[in-house]
């Protein structure tokens, strides 16, 4: 079985997320063509600059390649990838690609003066996750069907339907692999059972 | 990021990991400079991933003379309502009251610019004492490594700002590449030897040397004028450019922007950059090295 992950690399922190997942024995490719995207089983959607990435995607004639294989493939996005996973997004200089149904709000925790680490508490794991917040995006207007996975003062941080996830944080900059784990857990499961 | 090894910078509470992680998420994009608006405009709608707001660009400030300063903060707060991307802003080397104030402003990076007139001929701004990040520009390893020990959460070639011309960020560059590559070749015991040489920190030697590369993001700047530019650095391992004089100076700043962002993004692409670097109007003309007396010269300013 294919088990490649595609890494999204118009611009952004795309390289750690191949570390990331070097580190789990996973093997990743980077995607900056619709071709790439042949032979891969899943999609990661770094953190970086939404507006740059969704013009990118827009120019470069991706945006519906990646929308179609992200709506039937594993998707996890991450932060700038979290706003593009959305339904909705506060800034219209964005166009998301509509996978999970909620509202992503852009530099909702303030300019990087405020950015920060904090322990998220994670629904799967009974330790806490020290997490890199970076000009990091809000999870609003949350549709019922999705999932919970992470919270911050009871914010939801990290969210999740089926195989795809969205988080506000930055996981790959962390040596700490477990998030990436449980994603490829959620959906391997699913294609082995 | 939990672990020792990867924080040789000494802090502790996680800032200094979230401001690397900032630079982290520029990478493999274009940073701008732009001195109104309506430019900073042109930027985001162009694909840059942050602006450099400053009240002239590198080459007016060459033309000009006379002593370049922090830029006025009502047009820095002006560029930051009107984009989303996150904004930069530079202060003269040493100018540690100028960082206050444009941490003050909530800026997202501080340039500790040479491009700006030095307040301090013997110190760089110690960096830590701040909660935004800082880029600052390197000629070759040594400077770069004191820099991050000063805490600098990005460098940057310093080429050579303003001449349109981009063999001194190929030079400086270069440098750097080979001086790490140097180091890891190098026996354990010949590091301190190198720490002394280099007036370097000797933990961050030792990092470089175990790692091959700096413990913070590596990008472009200085002379950047073209896509093929772009792409050029990006080969040589600039992990993301900073474009100055290049495209508001060039005669079709929108098409030479969004040409640039293309050629940073597929930079090890042939076809893309031929078809990026197609029907652009002239470049900036730029200045052949041997035209800036060895005094102007910008990249010689800090150490």
């Amino acid at each position: 079985m294919n088990n490649t992950v595609g890494v999204l690399a118009l611009q952004g922190a795309y390289q750690k997320h191949v570390e990331s997942l070097s580190s789990l024995g996973v093997g990743s490719r980077l995607i900056r063509r619709a071709s790439e995207l042949n032979g891969c089983c899943a999609l990661i959607l770094p953190g970086g600059e939404s507006t740059t990435i969704s013009l990118l995607l827009q120019k470069n004639d991706l945006y519906s390649p990646i929308k179609t294989f992200a709506e039937n493939h594993p998707v996890l996005g991450v932060c700038a990838g979290m706003i593009l996973m959305a339904s909705d997004v506060d800034d219209e200089r964005v166009t998301p690609l509509g996978l999970l149904p909620f509202r992503a709000s852009r530099n909702f925790y303030g300019r990087q003066m405020h950015s920060f680490s904090a322990d998220v508490t994670l629904d799967f794991d009974d330790r806490p996750f020290n997490a890199p917040f970076i000009r990091a995006p809000g999870i609003e207007k949350l549709s019922p069907e999705i999932t919970r996975l992470a919270t911050l003062n009871n914010n939801a941080v990290m969210i999740g339907m089926g195989d795809h996830i969205a988080l506000s944080f930055h996981p790959e900059l962390t040596d700490d692999t477990r998030i990436h784990a449980y994603w490829l857990n959620r959906f391997e499961r699913a294609m082995y059972y | 990021m939990r672990d020792n090894t990867e924080n040789n910078t000494g802090t502790s509470d996680g800032a200094f990991e979230v401001n690397v992680g900032l630079a982290e998420m520029l990478k493999g994009g274009a940073i701008m400079d732009v001195t109104n608006a309506e430019q900073a405009r042109i930027a985001e709608d162009a694909g840059a991933c942050a602006v450099m707001a400053l009240e002239r660009i590198p080459s007016d400030i060459r033309r000009d003379g006379g002593v370049a300063r922090m830029s006025d903060p009502g047009m820095i707060e002006e560029i930051k309502n009107t984009v989303s991307i996150p904004v930069m802003a530079k202060c003269r080397i040493g100018h540690f009251a100028e960082a206050q104030i444009l941490q003050a402003l909530e800026v997202d990076f501080i340039d500790e610019s040479e491009v700006l007139t030095p307040a301090d001929e013997v110190n760089h701004i110690y960096k830590r004492d701040f909660t935004v990040p800082f880029v600052c520009g390197a000629t070759n390893l040594g400077e770069a490594l004191r820099r991050i020990g000063e805490g600098a959460a990005m460098m940057r070639t310093k080429g050579e700002a303003g001449s349109g011309n981009i063999v001194e960020a190929v030079r400086h560059m270069r440098a750097l590449q080979d001086e790490m590559r140097r180091l890891t070749t190098l026996g354990k015991e010949q590091l301190m030897s190198v720490a002394k040489e280099w007036g370097a920190p000797y933990d961050l030697v030792c990092y470089v040397a175990e790692h091959g590369k700096l413990p913070v993001p590596n990008f472009s700047a200085g002379g950047i004028s073209t896509p093929a530019d772009a792409a050029l650095v990006r080969q040589l391992g600039a992990q993301a450019v900073f474009v100055g004089s290049g495209i508001f100076k060039s005669d079709d700043p929108v098409a030479r922007a969004a040409a640039i962002v293309k050629a940073t993004t597929y930079y090890d692409d042939p076809s893309v950059l031929l078809e990026v670097s197609r029907g652009l109007q002239a470049a900036m003309k730029g200045l052949e090295m041997s035209e800036i007396p060895e005094e102007e010269r910008l990249a010689i300013r800090g150490w």
